[in-house]
């Protein structure tokens, strides 16, 4: 049964790591998303897979009987995503206003922060000036 | 005993509540952050007393005796880096007063800048391995905020990149942690050694699952704090925002990061592959940071590569490992938090009064700010450690461990560097403070409006006499540096303290953990 998340982590982590490689914000954005699901099955896993009964306590009971799956993985990967979530979103909002801002998604032509010739002083119009790589419609809503 | 430990968390996260809501009752939140700041330094002095007097206390929060609940910790070396940390965040909050415009203000960014503290302070005191993740979260949350609430090109620019790479560092830190988890079932820091031996003892084969867990936590906290090959994202963001802005982040946040390797690296993985790579990485980032900083010409773009350079004479205090080599990596990161603060604040008062950081276009401070060139020049040559300023007791320590170690290579780059750094030092004060300036417009310090100087000037020459403090009396510092490289050493304190707590539940007792 390990195998089938070994292989989940891995695909979706070669997954992430290819979209980030674009020259698009928001696949950038779509990649972290992707490796950090990874992470997260990583996690999931590494508390050993069990199928035997859920992490739950019994009325009375103070502890999870024998043999239960192990809850603490479970929070763990709960809180990472919501973290994740809002991270996420966070990120999305931040390209969003970059694209508007800088009028380009395409990482590489972003060169407000660091011009292409140090030495110029940045009085001189940027490179990113150049017609740059068309955003989706949606990300310019 | 609880309230001394929560504290220090305590009062930012209240104080960056109050700061959202005090526009509404017409309270302008710079000062509910001052106050805040002003509390959070109290706290942190009584925390740094007890400890003093009592050696390492820990507390489970929430009335779950570890490993079960989460641990908070406080031992001389997290009580150190919260006091620096606490410290800085006061002349920081006093500078904000008038560095912050209103729009930034209103924005939010004094609740982000104690939200900052907060995720710092938990980051420092917390004894849980997740808990440390979500700590790092909560600065990185907190400093994405800071960083782009201008909204202006350059840092929205800086943002992105800055906001990507942090996040792969991070999901890099939460598989870590799922690998350790799997291996030990625990994720108490102090429990963890123990556990850890234990299951190397009962099935050699989790090595190198371990081994990977290393070395995904040195990667994750590498790029954290900003170490070779992974610093690309800190040069490219860290000159864009306001001389606060930076200035908490060059105190806070690679330093955390750089905290968070030590602690892990001899409590965690005291011996394994990651610490065996981590030299020559050091080295690298001492001497790259400080050629990246000598071609520049923007100060605050020189001030950006120094810090990861100097981050890398840390990292080698760790490599090396012995009592010596910490203490003085310690007393450097002390030393680095205070002297690099102020000089980022101090180039943001350059910028107000000559209107640029580019070199070619900025100078005649010296001739219209004497006394803010005097405060600029203590605190560059304590940052190129030159004796007996604070930064030369450090690169001491450092080179002596190195000798005994016999380790050349780490003496030429603790050497070497340190002339770079000089160079980029002399370099600034020459073009930026001394020469004339470029087109002859540089504002007295008198221009600008009377509360704004006091904002301005107080916090840097405060930091100021700190930094002399620690240089012209280096006796007190380096004893607590030693005390704090001592109880990385022998953990064994430590971890009495944290596991020799009575279990206040019959769940703890059940071990709920176990896998």
């Amino acid at each position: 049964m390990e195998w089938v998340f070994a292989l989940l982590a891995g695909v979706l982590a070669a997954s992430g790591v290819y979209l980030m490689l674009a020259r698009h914000l928001l696949q950038v954005v779509f990649g972290i998303t992707l490796i950090s699901g990874a992470a997260s099955v990583v996690v999931f896993v590494s508390g050993r897979l069990s199928a035997v009964a859920p992490a739950l306590v019994p009325t009375g009971a103070e502890a999870p009987p024998a043999g239960a799956a192990n809850p603490l993985p479970q929070a763990l990967v709960l809180t990472a995503i919501v973290i994740g979530f809002g991270l996420a979103a966070f990120a999305l909002a931040l390209t969003v206003a970059a694209h508007r801002r800088l009028g380009t998604a395409d990482p590489e032509a972003m060169r407000e922060a660091e011009p292409r010739a140090p030495e110029t002083p940045p009085a001189e119009p940027p490179a990113a000036e150049r017609p740059a790589f068309e955003p989706p419609r949606e990300a310019a809503e | 005993m609880t309230w001394l430990l929560a504290a220090p968390l305590l009062i930012p996260f209240a104080a960056a509540v109050a700061a959202l809501l005090a526009p509404r009752v017409g309270v302008p939140p710079r000062l509910v952050s001052l106050i805040g700041s002003v509390l959070h330094l109290g706290a942190a002095l009584a925390l740094g007393e007890r400890v003093l007097r009592d050696g390492v206390i820990a507390e489970g929060m929430g009335g779950w005796a570890p490993p079960v609940g989460i641990v908070l910790v406080a031992d001389p070396f997290s009580a150190l880096m919260l006091l620096a940390a606490a410290g800085l965040g006061l002349a920081v909050a006093v500078f904000a007063l008038a560095d912050i415009d209103p729009r930034r203000e209103a924005a939010g960014w004094h609740a982000l800048f104690q939200l900052l503290l907060a995720g710092a302070s938990g980051a420092f005191l917390t004894g849980d391995l997740f808990n440390l993740y979500v700590w790092f979260e909560v600065m990185l949350i907190a400093s994405f905020g800071m960083m782009t609430v201008g909204g202006s090109k350059a840092e929205l620019d800086a943002g992105v990149k800055y906001v990507a790479l942090n996040l792969v560092a991070t999901v890099a830190f939460l598989a870590a942690i799922g690998l350790v988890h799997g291996v030990a079932g625990t994720l108490t820091l102090a429990d963890l050694p123990g556990r850890i031996d234990a299951a190397l003892a009962a099935d050699p084969a989790v090595a190198p699952a371990l081994g990977a867990a290393a070395l995904l936590l040195l990667t994750a906290l590498g790029a954290k704090a900003g170490l070779f090959p992974l610093f690309f994202w800190l040069p490219a963001s860290y000159h864009a925002p306001s001389a606060a802005t930076t200035a908490i982040f060059a105190a806070l946040l690679t330093k955390a990061g750089v905290y968070a390797m030590i602690r892990v690296f001899t409590l965690v993985f005291p011996d394994g592959p990651a610490l065996d790579v981590l030299a020559p990485f050091a080295i690298a980032t001492m001497v790259l940071g400080v050629i990246g900083a000598a071609a520049q010409k923007e100060v605050n773009r020189i001030l950006a590569f120094h810090i990861v350079s100097q981050i890398g004479y840390v990292a080698l205090g760790l490599a090396i490992g012995s009592a010596l080599a910490l203490a003085g990596a310690i007393l450097y990161l002390l030393h680095n938090i205070v002297v690099k603060a102020n000089l980022i604040l101090l180039a943001g008062v350059a910028r107000r009064l000559t209107g640029s950081h580019h070199l070619s276009r900025a100078g005649g401070l010296y001739l219209v700010a004497p006394g803010l060139s005097a405060l600029f020049v203590v605190a560059a040559f304590a940052m190129a450690g030159v004796p007996p300023l604070s930064g030369f007791w450090g690169k001491l320590a450092l080179i002596r461990a190195g000798l005994e170690a016999e380790d050349w290579a780490a003496v030429a780059a603790v050497l070497g560097v340190g002339l770079f750094t000089l160079y980029s030092m002399t370099k600034i004060w020459l073009q930026g403070w001394l020469a004339p300036h470029g087109e002859g417009r540089t504002r007295p310090l008198a221009a600008l409006p009377r509360g704004a100087r006091i904002a301005f000037v107080a916090p840097t020459a405060a930091l100021t006499v700190v930094t002399l403090g620690l240089g012209l009396f280096p006796d007190a510092p380096f004893r607590a540096a030693s005390a704090a490289a001592e109880g990385l050493l022998d953990p064994a304190p430590y971890v009495a303290a944290v596991m020799g707590a009575p279990p206040d539940t019959a769940l703890a007792a059940a071990g709920g953990t176990a896998p």
